[in-house]
Order: C-alpha cells, then structure tokens, then sequence
C-alpha cells in the first residue's frame, strides 16, 4: 500500500468490464420487444377511443346500483348452487379417475422393487404408461375441454363436469402419487415383503399415513374446482359465469356487477370452507 | 385417569371417532345433493347413440389440417398468443413492483392497507373476466387479453414482491438511509438485489400460467391461438380446431423448457 | 465540535439498560478509541451517534445540531456528513464491489444520479482509490458475495472512506482482519481523518490497537464510562478492572514484545492476563 502504487492505480482511467455486455443485453431486448409489442397490437390510445370510451363507460356506469330484483336474484342463487354442484360432481369423478391411476403409477406399492424381483421391467413399463396417461390428461386447460363438450352435449353443466373430471383427475392423480412416495414407505413394503396383496398394503400401510396430505390436497383442488367451474361458465358450461357471460353480452352492468360480487364472495366462502376443513383434518 | 379403573372402556375395534363419520355422512350428502341438482342424464351420455355421437366426434379431429397456408395462420397465432402473454407479464412485472413498494408499508400504515385491498381485488377477478371487460374498453383483438393478463397478473406479482420485500433483512437499506440516502436510492441499493432472484424467478413462473391463460382468453375475443380454436369449433371444422390445438400444447412446453432453461442459468 | 453528549441514556425495550448517564465531549478532528467488555454498550453509543437510534434519556448534539429536532430533509442531511463502520457490513452480496462503494455518497448525490449510477458507474476513479487504499484495488468489479469476510470488512471501510464524512463512527472495524491487515487499515482511517480534518470514534476489541493509533481511549463497562483519558496514562490497574467480568483479561492483536511487556508492568502478579487473539475469521 505505498503512496506510489495508490498514485498509479488512481491515475489509470478504468472502463466498467460488464458494460457492454450490459448494453448488448438491452439492445437486444428492445429488438425483441419492438416486434412482440407490434403482434399483441399494443396500442394504449385505443383506450382513449371515442366509441370504447362510451362502451365501457355506460357498461361501468350501470355497475352501480347492482341487481337486486327478485327474479335476478332467484336465478343468481340457482346459478350459484349450479357452479357448486358442478364443482363437487367434478371433483368426485376426477377421483373415480386419479384413485386408481395413482395406486398403479405409484412405486411405492412395487412389489418387484423388493429385493429387486422378476418383473420390473413390466413395472416400470406399467407405471410410465400410467404418468403418462396423466400428464396427457393435464395438458389440455379444461377450459378447451369444456368447450368441446359444449359442441357435443350441448350448453350446460354436463360439459363442465366432464371437462372437470378430466383435468382435475389428471392433476390430483399426479399429486396422489407424489404424495404416496413421499410419506414413509415401509409400512406398506414391510406388507409387501410379507406377501400381501396390493390394496391391503395401500389401506394399511400407505393411506393412515398419507391421508392427511391427500385430504388437503383434495379440499385445495375442490375451492380451484368452485374457480375453474365459473370460468368454464363462459363458453356455456353452466352456473354463474354462463349467467355472467349473458349479462355481459347484453351489456348490463347491474347484472354483472351483481354477479360479480357473489363471486366474490362465493371464492371467499369456499377459501374458508377449505380452511376449515384442512384444519379440522390436521 | 386413574390406571385399572373398570370403568374406562378399553381401547379398540370399537373406538370409532363420532365426527369422522358424520362428516362422511355429510360429505356424501353434499355429493349426492349435487348430482342430484345437475340432472345430468347419464344414462343418455351412456346409450349406443351417444357413444357412437362421441366417437364420430373424436374421429372428426383426425387428420388435423396440416396445409402450408394454414401452418402459417396458425404459427402467426402461435406467435401473438405468446406476445401477448410476454407482454401482458412484463407490464405486471413492473408495476406490480411499484404496487408492492406500498403494499410493503413503505408508505405508511394506510397506504399498505390500500394497496393491499388493490392487489387483492386485481387478483381475485379471473383473467377470463377481466378480457371480458377489456374488450369493452379496448376493442376485440389481443390487445384485450394483454390488458386482462396484466391486471390479474399485477395482483398477483405485486402480493409476492410485496412479501418478499417485507420479509427482506432491512439491514442495507436502513444503512443507507442513516448514511443519509433518499428513500428511492436506498430501496434500490439495499433491498432490491436481495429480493432480484425472486422477482425474476416469480416472473418467469407467471409467464409459464400465463402462456396457458393466452391461449385461453381468445375465447372471448382476445386474439391468438384461442381465437382461432374457438372460431374452428363453432363453424364445426374439427380438423382445423386439432391443429391449433396442436399448436397450443407445443407452445407451452416450448415456454415452460425455455423458462426452466433461464431460470437455471439465472440461479447458477 | 464533533459531537457532545449529556446524560445520555438508552433504555430497550424489553428494560435493558444498555448506556447511562454518559457526558462525553469530541472535538472536530479529534480521534477517541472506545474500549470495553462485550455488552458494555460500545456498539449502541455509536448507533446513537450515528442517528441510527433515539435516546431514551439525556441530550445529544452532532456536528452542532440536536438531530431529533431537525426536520426530515436536514436530519438526512447531517446524516450525509456522519460515516458508519459496521462490524458486519450490511452490503448485500449479488452487489459489486464498484456500487457499495459509491453508495457511500448517495446521501450528498441527487437521486438521478444515484439510479443512473446503477446503469454505468459515476466514479470509478474514486472508488478505485478509495478501495486501493486498503489493497483491494484488484476486486474493484467483482461481486461482493465471492470476497472472504475480512475483504468484504474493507470494502465497508471503503465505502466510507469514499463518503468522506466529517464524523466517522467505527463499530469494530477491523475484527475479520489478520493482525498485519487490521493494523494498516486502523492507519489508513487515522491518516483519511488527519488529511481531512474528520473527527473518529472507533470501538475497538483488541485494547493493543486501541493505545496505538488514538490518543484518547475511552473505557466503557455495563453502559458506564469507567474511564476517559490520554493514552498514555491508562493503566493496566484500569484494564484489569475494565475488564473483570471477562476474568481480568485484556484482549490484543498485535505481537509485539515491547507493547506486551509494557503493558505487562512491573509486578505479574497484579497484572492482568493478557492474551493474544489470532483472527479466527481468515487472513481477510
């Protein structure tokens, strides 16, 4: 640290080294933003339009006073219990449907895994057939699903059933067998070991363990189910979102905002329901 | 309880729990109650003519429409959906921010309160929803959905940035402000470089559910692969509807390795 | 006049008494070491003193002001002229080196320039001379997170260095740092100081350190000043009482024969034990 080193190294004029590899980073962003921007038809003065600007307008101008007529609200409360009904008849079938793929795909409940025995190979074929089948059943959004089933059953809650009972099957199936592997196996391989059958060591061995976890989960997918059913409302599924998807066509504020606020509140009940429960099963 | 006491049952077989099985009693209740109301006529979904009614159906979507033309609209489609979900993201990641500086109390108690109640309300309307509003405001097209995916996604960034600012060491930003910093520059020094990692990581992940809900709010008029998916389903052109799904599936797993491949390097 | 205390007092919540009743008085450019026992207060003295922390009793004026009756935008000003040395600097670690240090003088820049800053360095002539100072130089632009613990040390002492503050409060400064290492930097703060006409006030473990490089050193034990004189005439008898809840024995860095002898005294047996403390933290 003498004064002369201090001196030189003062007077060396220094170039920041990240700098232009800084600079090159957003040159490039703005080349790739410039083109997004233009596809996404980004143009903020249309919200400044004439004719949007008294759409929205008296639209968000009848939001107030909301709905509250009887016949509206008669048909409110049946919408309601309409987007639960579908939510829960979703969610029971999307069991029939995960129960059953999950105890094949888990490896937990592998007998040719004790020891190693014969058959694993069939096994494993078995159980990556099984995921598969799962992930294949998530992919599509059940939005997409729901919408097919329109176009071949017809507006109502049939189609969101369905198109629930699909996706969410797939979705719980995954998170069961997830769940399975993860909590402690050797109850359930010790039965295996021991030569019992399958689903008596998955009653015996896996499910007092694991049934906290797949019990909340399950209450957790039901209150995204109360969510996925109003929205699945929108192309004709039935429930509060076909009532809200009508109000909107016909550009009546009222309704909507009505329509709105329950919604709200019917997510807020079934967040506390869920709560409740999975508080009750811990 | 006093040991050998005769009068105590003993624990067994017969010990079952009261509220377990009346909340099974009740849960099977609310099943069958929802059936029930539904009046879905399975039978009819069961008998030959539906099945075969489904099987024609299914059987319509193959062989997807693979033209050169309509590869093109479709990869043009492809192309918007995910522009309006990039952009739709990057707005909610930058405003969310500025939300989340409030929403984080750094403006007081009730400024906190406000943008909390904000963010909340953002979040709580689905995307579905919110393009639909949008096209009243802006006009059919995509610029609708990049507005409802901002909004939803406003409300949701901003509540994680606001955590992960709150639950930040406030050691290097109250250092800088005794050392007489502003409170703007002592934000950024301080506490935005510990919070960066997870701000990008929470944007990437968005940006994966938002290529989803893209896809989806054409629907509703929003432009993109959905518009098109609804427009080839209703004018019942099956073939044409199973390659933009086609389309819709390789899109999101293009994005979710390309934001897995980021975020890698990113946390490396 | 760099600072001056009356009755000062610090109270925690919990009803810890942390100081109590101190009258200390600095001059401008004087340089006083605080020596003491751990949880004798030295690091709340210097929070108070650096308007990091109310008083809960008693009066305090820094650089000739009372800082809890300016208004905001004065209080962020004087805090502008008053450095902190924190044992632990508090830098986040994706950081590089180049932007801790120039925060130092984000208290004296407009806030544009402390946000462009981020996009190109504004000095980095300076911030290079102020980390060349404590031979570092060559780490200018690396991230602070791949700097061992005594080098991120000296890159806290360098960002205040760069903030050229009229006041420098110094919570264990050196303690990551190899005897050799700790010795140069304690001189490099000294020599900014006297160039600059700054007043220090350093807290120090190593009592060594302490009688070397500051006239005046202040002892303090259980939140009291037990002493506060010249350093020639503190006395081993003073050390040993100072530090007799840690067994009469006086921590130091340095290994030199003399200083130890010296303050070894004639008599060994009243004399306090005195051990020599190796970093343990790295060779910084």
């Amino acid at each position: 640290m003498n004064v002369a080193a201090i001196d030189a190294a003062a007077a060396l004029p220094l170039r920041d080294p990240d700098a232009r590899r800084r600079l090159g980073g957003a040159l490039l962003a703005i080349v790739l933003l410039w083109p997004l921007l233009q596809l996404a038809e980004f143009r903020p003065a249309a919200l400044l339009d004439a004719s949007n600007l008294r759409v929205i307008g008296n639209f968000l101008a009848g939001f107030l006073p909301p709905a509250t007529d009887a016949e509206f609200l008669g048909l409110l409360v049946r919408a309601t219990l309409e987007t639960l009904a579908i939510a829960t008849a979703g969610i029971t079938l999307a069991l029939f449907l995960a129960a059953p793929l999950a105890v094949v795909a888990t490896r937990a409940l592998s007998v040719s895994a004790i020891g190693p025995g014969p058959g694993r190979w069939r096994g494993q074929a078995l159980r990556a057939a099984c995921r598969a089948i799962l992930t294949v059943l998530r992919a599509i959004p059940e939005i997409v699903w729901a919408l097919m089933f329109v176009r071949v059953l017809g507006l109502g809650p049939a189609a969101g059933v369905l198109a629930l009972a699909i996706t969410y099957g797939g979705m719980l199936g995954k998170v069961y067998t997830e769940i399975l592997e993860s909590t402690d196996t050797r109850p359930a391989r010790a039965l295996l070991a021991a030569g019992s059958g399958r689903l008596a060591a998955l009653a015996y061995g896996l499910v007092p363990n694991a049934a906290q976890e797949l019990t909340s989960y399950t209450v957790y997918r039901w209150e995204c189910a109360v969510r996925a059913s109003v929205i699945m409302g929108f192309v004709g599924a039935g429930g509060l979102g076909q009532l809200m998807d009508q109000s909107m066509k016909m550009l009546n504020g009222g309704e909507a905002s009505s329509i709105l606020l329950v919604f709200l509140l019917l997510v807020l009940l079934a967040d506390a329901i869920s709560a409740v429960l999975r508080r009750a099963l811990a | 309880m006093k040991s050998g006491d005769d009068t105590c049952p003993p624990a067994g077989p017969a010990d079952f729990c009261l509220s377990c099985l009346l909340g099974g009693a009740a849960l099977l209740l609310a099943i069958v109650a929802s059936f029930a109301w539904l009046d879905i006529d399975f039978t009819a979904l069961a008998t030959r003519e539906s099945a075969a009614a489904m099987g024609d159906f299914v059987a319509s979507f193959f062989p997807p429409d693979l033209a050169p033309d309509f590869l093109r609209k479709v990869a043009l489609g492809s192309v918007q959906t995910f522009a309006v979900a990039a952009v739709g993201t990057l707005l909610a990641a930058a405003l969310g921010m500025l939300v989340a500086l409030p929403a984080a109390g750094r403006l007081g108690a009730p400024a906190r309160a406000l943008a909390r109640f904000a963010l909340n309300l953002l979040r709580s309307v689905p995307e579905l929803v919110w393009a639909t509003l949008m096209v009243l405001a802006a006009g059919l097209g995509p610029f609708a959905g990049t507005l409802a995916l901002m909004l939803h996604t406003i409300g949701v960034l901003g509540r994680l940035f606001a955590e992960a600012i709150e639950n930040a060491p406030p050691a290097p930003e109250s250092s800088l402000r005794e050392a007489g910093g502003g409170g703007t520059v002592a934000f950024v020094y301080g506490t935005l470089p510990l919070v960066w990692p997870q701000v990008i990581a929470y944007s990437l992940y968005r940006l994966e559910m938002n290529i989803r809900m893209a896809a989806v709010l054409g629907f509703v008029g929003a432009g993109g692969l959905g518009q098109m998916l609804y427009f080839h389903l209703s004018i019942f052109q099956q073939a044409q509807a199973a390659t933009v799904l086609m389309a819709m599936l390789l899109l999101v797993l293009v994005v979710d390795s390309l934001s897995h491949l980021v975020r890698g390097r990113l946390a490396g | 006049m760099a600072f001056a205390t009356h009755h000062l007092g610090l109270e925690h919540a919990n009803g810890l008494r942390a100081l109590h009743g101190l009258d200390l008085r600095l001059a401008a450019g004087e340089r006083v070491a605080v020596i003491g026992p751990s949880g004798a207060g030295k690091t709340s003295l210097i929070r108070l003193l650096g308007c990091a922390l109310r008083p809960t009793a008693g009066r305090i004026e820094l650089l000739g002001h009372n800082p809890w009756q300016l208004s905001a935008r004065e209080l962020r000003r004087l805090r502008a002229r008053i450095g902190t040395i924190h044992q632990a600097p508090p830098i986040p670690p994706r950081l590089r080196v180049i932007t801790a240090i120039l925060a130092g003088r984000l208290g004296s820049w407009p806030a544009w320039k402390g946000l462009a800053s981020l996009l190109y360095p504004a000095d980095i002539a300076g911030a290079r001379a102020a980390l060349a100072r404590l031979d570092l130089a060559d780490r200018l632009f690396d991230r602070c997170d791949r700097l061992s613990g005594g080098q991120l040390q000296r890159v806290g002492i360098a960002r205040v260095l760069y903030q050229q503050p009229q006041l420098i409060l110094a919570d264990e400064p050196v303690s990551a740092l190899d005897p050799m290492l700790a010795d140069a930097a304690l001189g490099q703060i000294v020599a900014d100081a006297e160039q600059r006409g700054a007043a220090v006030l350093a807290s120090l473990h190593a009592v060594d350190l302490a009688l070397k490089w500051f006239p005046r050193v202040i002892g303090l034990r259980n939140g009291e000043v037990a002493f506060d004189l010249p350093a020639g005439d503190v006395s081993n008898e003073m050390l040993g009482e100072l530090y007799a809840s840690e067994g009469r024995v006086v921590p130091t860095q340095a290994n030199d024969p003399a200083l130890l002898r010296a303050l070894g005294g004639p008599d060994p047996q009243a004399a306090p034990r005195l051990v020599r403390i190796d970093s343990c933290r790295g060779q910084g």
